[in-house]
């Protein structure tokens, strides 16, 4: 994936005279004796990363950690003090006020914790605003405005004032005003952390559909660390305005380098965490639809199984055949095709184990993941479902 | 007793004149040229009310009532109009009317630029804000002396004092408004490219209006409440007959002239709140 946003050594003091306190932090002083002997606040120190185009980059961290400073850094809403911010290689430190304004008009947009809509304009109002600053004409930027509101599942709410909407829907006007640009970027500062759980949820869930459609990169900051892993490809933790590591929720599960990370990860819930892909074993125990009954059960009885997979040749699946069927079939001279039985589970490999829990208690076979063309692409066992668990 | 030594004695007063007479000389064109504009707006509002039918005022009147206040009110708005007119009063009221939207309409046009100015600036709000005290609690009659040092008697000193009587609330209100604009909203509006013009006209100032029309609200009662006052400069209207009858101790046609300024005060203050109201932003 090309690289769509790099950071590099990026910092941001607060306070009368930041470059003046520069070397103080890069020396190493502490948060706390910058702000006691300078009065100034350190909000975010040396931060580099990159984040790839179509990616959900998320940025976790307690509160006061710099998240906020960090991503509006990305659109220049916070001036950094020193450091480079490149977006599609281009230096946007170095554009003029010209050029700023361009690109924040096309590449990215924001959404914001607390909405940020503006309480004079209605619904429709709203999402058209980013089109209305470009100067896009008027019958053009309200057909936009309303797809995009449609798109949002509020079509029919175009007229109302963003008072009169509950917050979960103020949120999807923030997130159709974000879209209707057509940004290549999404910011979002913690876009969900304002909403009650289930209608939290519900726009989680919403956003990662979304997402699997259009493929922006979306740079998501969230002290929720369920809410970090369950959308986020890669997660980024931030502690006094250090990135203290940065890798795929699995990575941080398995590998977190600091104690700061085990903390936050300790209560997280492995089984939303681990996907379907995580946790199957690739087999090359099977049998084919062509092949006899004999050669069925002695697969089987050399592998210790009670039951065995059919796939056709290009390995796509057919069904399960067990022990005992195929030993009386044999004595009573049916073909494997009568005895294929089709009462197993399958998934892809997204799935959660969580989603998988149920599956796993309700069958006696293994679960049988597949890709879109039914082709087997491997196993998981029960067990492994269960004592991912613990 | 002992008085006050006569040896200390700093005459302030004699270089306020020097400066006063200093400006005249020297900006005599501006004062002028800024006369004749004022000047130009008042006759016309004069005429226009003038030329309005007696009963068409009434209409204007009961339906802005009905509008912006309730229907009774519109109703009472012009049977009140009809008692001030039955004292012998109508000319002189259009004449009051004239002189307050004249400086309503001035106050506006320099008081909220003046605002956003300040909002804008905390050195700016730092300067005006001592200079709207002073002016608040300036007494109004003494805006009359530089009033008619520029620009003589008659209408013109009279809108100019008026004006500066009644320029501070339009002003403190913009600022306000501007400054409690929630910052998450101005945000919001820069993180999509929005120019400094369009933050100030698609978000600071639609947010703002509510506070603004409370401002032109009270501006409008000030106004209203220095009529008397500039009639001692010789404005004509409701003003001047409450001065004839103090003078002439006539007191009932002091009170009739009384009531009719307290009626026009009635009435605007009821309509530009209901105007206000329109404009509240839902929260
Ligand atoms: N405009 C500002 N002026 C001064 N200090 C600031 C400013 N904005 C943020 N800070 C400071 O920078 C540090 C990081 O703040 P930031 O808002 O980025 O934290 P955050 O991780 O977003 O926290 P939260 O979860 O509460 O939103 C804090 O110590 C904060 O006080
Ligand atoms: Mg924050």
């Amino acid at each position: 994936m090309p690289v769509k946003i790099e950071v590099k050594n990026l910092t941001k003091i607060f306070g009368k005279h930041p470059k003046s306190i520069l070397d103080k932090v890069n020396q190493g002083w502490s948060k706390e004796k910058v702000l006691a002997e300078t009065g100034h606040t350190v909000g975010i120190r040396n931060a580099s990363f990159q984040v790839h185009e179509g990616e959900v980059f998320v940025i976790m961290g307690l509160s006061g950690s710099g998240k906020s400073t960090l991503i509006r850094c990305l659109n220049l809403l916070n001036k950094p003090t020193s450091g480079e911010i490149y977006v599609d290689g281009e230096n946007i430190l170095d554009y003029d006020k010209k050029q700023l304004k361009k690109f924040r008009q096309e590449k990215l947009a924001m959404v914001f914790q607390h909405f940020g809509l503006l309480s004079h304009r209605t619904v429709i109002g709203n999402v058209e605003y980013g089109l209305e600053v470009r100067k896009v004409p008027r019958e053009e930027r309200l057909s936009i405005a309303r797809q995009a509101i449609a798109n949002a599942g509020l079509a029919g709410w175009e007229d109302k004032m963003p008072n009169e909407l509950s917050g979960g829907m103020q949120q999807r006007v923030g997130l159709a005003r974000a879209l209707a640009n057509d940004p290549d970027i999404l910011l979002m500062d913690e876009p969900f952390s304002a909403l009650d759980p289930l209608i939290r949820r519900d726009m989680q869930y919403d956003l990662m559909e979304l997402q699997s459609q259009l493929q922006k990169t979306i740079v998501f900051i969230t002290h929720d660390i369920n809410e970090a892993f369950k959308i986020g490809d890669r997660v980024a933790v931030m502690k006094d305005g250090v990135i203290e590591q940065i890798g795929t929720p699995e990575e941080l599960l398995d590998a977190p380098e600091s104690e700061y990370i085990e903390n936050f990860v300790r209560d997280i819930d492995r089984s939303k965490v681990y996907q379907a892909k995580h946790v199957m074993f690739k087999t090359t125990v099977l049998v084919t639809i062509k092949q006899g009954l004999k050669t069925a059960l002695n697969e089987m009885k050399t592998n210790g199984i009670s039951s065995v997979f059919v796939v056709d040749s290009e390995r796509r699946l057919q069904g399960i055949i067990t022990i005992d069927d195929t030993v009386a079939a044999i004595k009573e001279g049916k073909t494997l095709r009568d005895i294929l039985r089709d009462d197993f589970f399958t998934t892809d490999t997204e799935a959660s184990l969580q989603d998988l829990i149920p599956k796993a208690t309700d069958t006696k076979y293994p679960l049988a993941v597949i890709d879109e063309n039914n082709k087997l692409l491997g196993l998981i066992s029960r067990v492994s479902v269960l004592s991912a668990l613990v | 007793m002992d008085s006050f030594p006569a040896s200390i004695r700093f005459e302030l007063g004699v270089y306020v004149d020097i400066f006063v007479k200093w400006l005249y000389t020297n900006f005599g064109d501006f004062f002028d040229a800024v006369s004749s504009v004022v000047l130009w707006l008042m006759v016309n509002i004069e005429n226009i009310l003038l030329w309005l039918p007696w009963w068409s005022v009434l209409i204007i009147v009961l339906l802005l009532g009905w509008r912006f206040v309730s229907p009774i009110a519109g109703a009472i708005f012009a049977l009140m109009l009809v008692l001030v007119g039955s004292f012998g009063y109508w000319d002189h009221m259009l004449y009051t009317l004239a002189i307050v939207m004249a400086s309503v309409v001035i106050s506006l046009v320099i008081g909220i630029p003046i605002g956003i100015l300040m909002a804008y600036s905390t050195h700016a709000q730092s300067v005006m804000r001592p200079i709207l005290d002073f002016m608040q609690t300036m007494p109004s009659l003494v805006y009359l002396i530089p009033a008619i040092l520029f620009f003589g008697l008659g209408k013109v000193p009279g809108v100019f004092a008026t004006t500066i009587y009644a320029i501070p609330p339009v002003i403190r209100l913009t600022d306000m408004g501007i400054r409690q604009v929630s910052k998450e909203m101005v945000e919001a509006a820069v993180s999509f490219g929005s120019s400094s013009w369009d933050i100030l006209t698609k978000v600071q100032l639609p947010q703002a209006l509510p506070a603004i029309m409370a401002g032109i609200n009270q501006t409008t009662m000030m106004a209203i409440s220095m009529v008397v006052i500039a009639s001692m400069i010789g404005v004509k209207g409701l003003g001047m007959e409450v001065l004839i009858g103090i003078q002439r101790i006539d007191v009932g046609r002091g009170f009739e002239a009384g009531l009719g300024i307290v009626i026009i005060a009635i009435i605007m203050d009821r309509i530009s709140q209901g105007v206000a109201n329109r404009f509240k932003i839902p929260s």
